[in-house]
């Protein structure tokens, strides 16, 4: 098959010395970038842009990129050990990774995410060398409207769990759609929702702000309230044979959530509007769902780490597609790698792959290369992370909070977003102590901005028809699927009502 | 025809003419990075200017502080604005711009922003309008447009940016001129449109050649119209509405400008440093493969050029009716 020989060709030439080498040192890099929290993958290749001009395009382009499959991995790693979220990628892993790691399991969640991750990402790789020309068709075939159908669907998968309190989790999926839709309208330019005339609140509610607030400080406040700052110190296993069984376990509970998390993140991921961030979320919902347990999710199950891990790395590689062969990038960070292609007089689009083959099927053999070197740097450093979840709850506290402020800084550099982070920390905190679901607002606040604008796009294309969400055919189905999920607990609920009414007739 | 000889000789003499200033300005360096802000959302036109500008300079190592990218596209460049407007570091704040530089604060008149408080500090070219259609839709004249559209009955899809933003102004005034009745669809950026018109989810577009160029070097995208002032070098067959009978041409300018309240010797240093950027070869490459037109001038000029253009924008967008 000529692809599979492209393909060689192409990991021959990343395996050369320079190239293995920025290969190492990209991953490596990135590790610790991600793994800071507020700074993403975003920020590392910005900063380390211009250390690729010392080298030929096609080594610069191989070291971004295994920066950014780096980056992939440590964001994991904060939202493991310390609750926080590493990178807006890695929200969903705090979900069940931080509950993991408070009942000393640690490892076994870093574990899972690093071997999910590596999973996730080779899938995506070996998805991206047998199909990336039909891929990018897919790509171009999602309109608004399918776009829109595809966001229902996401928020349907957290609607429809069945277990968790629903009114609630409505409430709280409102309560992130209006923070998701303050500052400017798209469509109309006009500002909205600008409480009290701060300019502040013109540039919109970022999602870290939110993230890093909920569970950074939030989650903090609340563990320091529920132990009186006496936290249990768990002495996590480091050793080899401790290391060993966590593999194998996280490979038996996690299989299933990495499996739907390749799968469903690579989608997504090729989908220019998209991204990492609605994918890994989207992946830890609909693995819930599918779940025999789903009432484990949220209280540390391997499959609620697997998933959203699997998922941003195979939407990383995802994201690559639109980039190299539309010229469009699906993430921020796509959008610096396009930046940097540019400027070494590559054109990305529909040309690339003919144009310049060598290039090509060089970054893509990368990627494969990158994976491998990320998994076992991932793996290596495992260690040295479970030795910072040793430390006295009373130095973790204090430093959490810390990080937490100079991250939200970095990744905004306005002072504003710090009280607005501050204050959603004690938000979360009470709501909390209500039983309030915090994801569901999470995954608003990034979807929103997502369906709001394609929901109003498509409804301009009708002229208003909402039935264009059903008779378009890749719309069609997803929109039905996605309302079959809302409504699927209400009819269990009316079922069980009317059993109920019955048995004492 | 401003040849890069006469650029060259014109820097040179300006240089001379300004040695005490210029040599004043030297003292001055960017003490962090620049913030260098863009009025556009990833994958557009403006954005991929900035991205290549930032190149250049980190490839030439033209700065001792590197330029860091902030994309800041809501609201229409409103977003860019107000923050580079409030910037608490004005001397290393900078701003990419289109024009809704001037279209935005005229339609939001509520942000209080006024652009002559800004500082000028280069004109790195002008970007004209094409109108495509894909190949599939089997148009290859504009008049077999027109009749198209008529045919459509107001059901012609066309996508753009924002409301108010060139895009709609481009095709207000064609709907305009041939009485033409189009549904129009906003998106955040000129990559989002390309794209779709690629997917064929909209009808045509009016993107900027360089954001169509891949898809027309694929052969996936027909020009059907430019609304430059001649015909465009890389695209000889292509007609100019002015060609058709309309006195109209526009351009989105693609302009660096520092925040309100630079201090001069700031503004001296960008002026420089975007002057050698304009006169690179990879630059004056990039304005002939991208079919951008130069269109150098200083900085007093420059304010001139924005008084002209907020008065032509006051009467495109009232003719619009905004």
């Amino acid at each position: 098959m000529e692809v599979l020989s492209l393909l060689a060709d192409g990991m021959l030439l990343s395996l050369q010395p320079l190239n293995l080498m920025m290969i190492l040192i990209g991953v490596t890099v990135g590790l610790f970038i991600g793994a800071m929290p507020g700074l993403g993958s975003v920020n590392g290749v910005a900063i380390l842009l211009p250390v690729t001009f010392l080298v030929p395009p096609g080594s610069a382009i191989i070291f971004l990129a295994a920066i950014y499959y780096g980056a992939m991995y440590g964001g994991a790693i904060s939202s493991i050990t310390l609750g926080i979220p590493g990178a807006s990628t890695a929200v969903a892993t705090t979900f069940d990774g931080r509950p993991l790691a408070r009942q000393g399991k640690a490892s076994l969640a870093l574990v899972t995410a690093a071997l999910a991750s590596f999973v996730g990402g080779t899938i995506a790789n070996i998805l991206f060398t047998l199909f990336a020309p039909v891929l990018a068709t897919v790509a171009l075939s999602f309109g608004p409207p399918e776009v829109f159908a595809l966001m229902l669907l996401a928020f349907a998968t957290f609607v429809g769990l069945g277990g968790d309190d629903i009114p609630k989790t409505v409430f709280s999926i409102c309560f992130g759609l209006v923070l998701g839709a303050v500052g400017f309208d798209q469509i109309s330019g006009a500002p909205r929702l600008v409480l009290f005339d701060y300019n502040g609140f013109l540039q919109g509610i970022g999602f870290l702000v939110l993230a890093i607030g909920v569970y950074g400080i939030g989650e903090m406040l609340w563990t320091i309230e529920q132990t009186r700052g006496e936290v249990k110190t768990t002495t996590p296993k480091m050793t080899a044979k401790g290391m060993a069984a966590d593999t194998k376990e996280a490979t038996k509970r996690g299989w299933k959530g990495t499996m739907i998390g390749s799968f469903l993140g690579f989608f997504v991921g090729i989908l220019p509007a998209a991204g990492a961030t609605p994918g890994s979320l989207m992946s830890y919902g609909v693995a819930k769902m599918l779940s025999r347990k789903p009432e484990e999710f949220g209280k540390g199950h391997p499959d609620g780490v697997a998933a959203p891990e699997a998922a941003n790395n195979s939407a990383s590689t995802g994201s690559m597609l639109p980039m190299l062969t539309l010229g469009i990038p699906g993430s921020p960070t796509t959008a610096i790698l396009l930046g940097g292609m540019v400027i070494w007089g590559l054109v990305p689009g529909p040309r690339l792959f003919v144009d310049e083959t060598e290039f090509v099927w060089g970054l893509i053999g990368s990627f494969y290369i990158s994976n491998l070197a990320a998994v076992l740097m991932n793996l290596a450093f495992i260690p040295v992370f479970i030795w910072m979840l040793r430390m006295p709850f009373t130095i973790l506290a204090p430093m959490i909070f810390v990080l937490s402020i100079a991250g939200g800084y970095a990744a905004t550099r306005d002072m504003f977003d710090i009280w607005l982070m501050v204050g959603f920390g004690l938000g979360a905190f009470f709501l909390r102590k209500f039983d309030y679901p915090l994801a569901p607002a999470v995954l608003a606040i990034v979807l929103g901005p997502i369906a709001e604008p394609t929901l109003r796009q498509s409804l301009l294309l009708s002229s208003g028809d909402p039935s264009i969400f059903f008779t378009r055919p890749v719309a069609g189905p997803i929109t039905i699927i996605a309302l079959i999920l809302i409504f699927l607990p209400a009819i269990k609920l009316l079922r069980r009502k009317r059993n109920t009414q019955k048995k004492p007739a | 025809m401003i040849t890069r000889r006469s650029i060259l000789a014109l820097t040179s003499a300006t240089l001379f003419a300004t040695t005490p200033m210029i040599a004043h300005a030297e003292d001055w360096q960017p003490r962090k990075p620049i913030d260098f802000v863009i009025m556009a959302g990833p994958g557009g036109g403006a954005d991929q200017i900035a991205r290549y500008i930032q190149s250049v300079a980190e490839q030439k190592d033209l700065t001792n502080r590197p330029l860091v990218p902030n994309n800041k596209g809501g609201g229409s460049g409103a977003e860019a604005l107000i923050h580079v407007n409030s910037a608490s570091d004005p001397d290393h704040t900078i701003l990419v711009t289109l024009n809704s530089f001037f279209t935005t604060p005229l339609r939001q008149k509520n942000l209080g922003i006024d652009i002559q408080s800004f500082t000028p500090v280069a004109m790195m070219g002008v970007d004209p309008f094409v109108l495509w259609v894909h190949k599939d839709s089997g148009i290859t004249a504009f008049d077999d447009y027109v009749a198209k559209v008529k045919e459509m009955g107001g059901e012609y899809v066309m996508g753009g940016t924002g409301a108010g933003q060139e895009d709609s102004i481009v095709i207000a005034f064609m709907s305009g001129a041939y009485d033409l009745d189009i549904k129009y669809i906003p998106y955040d950026g000129g990559g989002a449109v390309a794209k779709d018109l690629a997917g064929q989810q909209i009808m045509a577009s009016v993107n900027n050649p360089a954001e169509a160029k891949g898809f027309y070097e694929a052969g996936d995208f027909t020009p059907l119209l430019a609304f430059s002032d001649e015909r465009m070098p890389a695209y000889p067959d292509v007609p100019t509405i002015k060609e058709l009978g309309h006195d109209f041409s526009y351009y989105n300018q693609r302009a660096v400008v520092g925040a309100p309240g630079m201090s001069d010797e700031a503004a001296a240093y960008y002026q420089t440093l975007f002057t050698e950027i304009y006169n690179s070869d990879e630059w004056q490459s990039y304005l002939t493969s991208e079919s951008l037109s130069p269109l150098w001038m200083d900085a007093s000029e420059q304010r001139d050029y924005w008084a002209l253009q907020v008065e032509n924008h006051q009467k495109l967008l009232a003719a619009l009716g905004e």
